[in-house]
C-alpha cells in the first residue's frame, strides 16, 4: 500500500509534502502517546494520532515514520506544517475518528506489529 | 586510539516546542556519515527520550555525543532534581511527569526503559539535588 492508497481509503486530505505522496507504507500505529510510539511503532510506519503539536512530527522523525495521519479533523498549525516539509514527512488529515480510521487501515490487511513489541 | 568525534548541545529549559532539535541534528550527522539505519533509529530513539527527559524534569541540561570506530557514547548531563529511586523509574509504566506532559503525548513511563532498549548498556549517576549523569553506549 502507498501513501496514496491511505488518502483514499481515509478520505484525507494531504496537507504537506504533497509530492512525496507514493511512498510505501507496511504498518501502522495509533497513539496519542508518544511514548508508546517511541517504543513499539514499526518500520515503513504511518501515524494515526489526535495529539497535534510539533513533538508529534519529531517522533515521527525519529522513528522514520513515513506519514502522520490527523483524525477526527483536527489541523496543524502553520509551524507544524514547515517542520513536516523540512524533515519531509507528509501530514494527512482524515474526518474519521481514531477508532474507525484504525479500522477502515486493519480491513485491508494493515497490521500494527507482533504484540511483544 | 582511534579518532573520536565529538559534539556538543545545550538542551534549553522547559521549551517544550524546542525539545529533540539535539536529536534530529545527531540523527542527520549519523546519516552523513554513513552509519547503519538500524543504528541510526537506536541512537535516535533513545536520545530522544533522553532529550525530551532533560526537557520536562530538568530544565535542560548537556548532551554530548562520541562517535569512535567502534561505538557510540551519549552522555546526557543536568543539573535537575535527580532520581530518587532509579529501580522505579526503569520500571516501565512509572512516571513522574506532571499532567501538563502528558497532555503533550509523554510521561507515560516509557522513557527510561525504552532508552535502556536500544541501547548496549546505559548507566545513571544520579545525586538529589544535584543533577543526573546518564551515558548510554551503542556499539557499532
Amino acid at each position: 500500500m502507498t501513501i496514496q492508497d491511505v488518502i483514499k481509503l481515509l478520505d484525507a486530505t494531504p496537507l504537506t509534502c504533497k509530492d512525496k505522496l507514493d511512498g510505501e507504507v507496511m504498518s501502522a500505529c495509533g497513539s496519542d502517546m508518544m511514548s508508546d510510539v517511541l517504543a513499539f511503532a514499526k518500520c515503513k510506519c504511518v501515524l494515526l494520532t489526535g495529539l497535534c503539536n510539533p513533538q508529534v512530527i519529531r517522533t515521527a522523525e525519529m522513528m522514520d515514520i513515513v506519514a502522520i495521519i490527523f483524525v477526527r479533523g483536527k489541523m496543524p498549525d502553520e509551524a507544524m506544517m514547515e517542520l513536516s516539509e523540512e524533515m519531509e514527512i507528509p501530514l494527512l488529515a482524515t474526518p474519521h475518528r481514531m477508532f474507525s480510521a484504525c479500522g477502515i487501515l486493519y480491513e485491508t490487511g494493515l497490521r500494527g506489529g507482533s504484540m511483544d513489541g | 586510539m582511534a579518532d573520536i568525534l565529538e559534539f556538543t548541545y545545550e538542551i534549553s529549559d522547559d521549551d517544550f516546542t524546542r525539545a529533540g532539535e539535539a536529536s534530529s541534528d545527531v540523527k542527520k550527522k549519523l546519516k552523513k556519515l554513513g552509519v547503519s539505519p538500524d543504528v541510526i533509529r537506536r541512537v535516535s530513539i533513545a536520545l530522544y527520550e533522553g532529550e525530551i527527559n532533560m526537557v520536562i524534569h530538568a530544565n535542560g541540561g548537556k548532551i554530548t555525543i562520541q562517535i569512535s570506530e567502534d561505538s557510540i557514547t551519549m552522555i546526557l548531563d543536568d543539573k535537575g532534581p535527580g532520581i530518587p529511586d532509579i529501580d522505579k523509574a526503569m520500571q516501565a509504566g512509572f512516571s513522574t511527569a506532571p499532567d501538563n506532559v502528558r497532555n503533550l503525548g509523554f510521561g507515560a513511563g516509557m522513557g527510561l526503559p525504552n532508552m535502556k532498549k536500544n541501547t548496549d548498556s546505559i548507566n545513571i549517576e544520579t545525586k538529589i539535588g544535584v543533577g543526573t549523569k546518564v551515558t548510554m553506549v551503542i556499539n557499532l
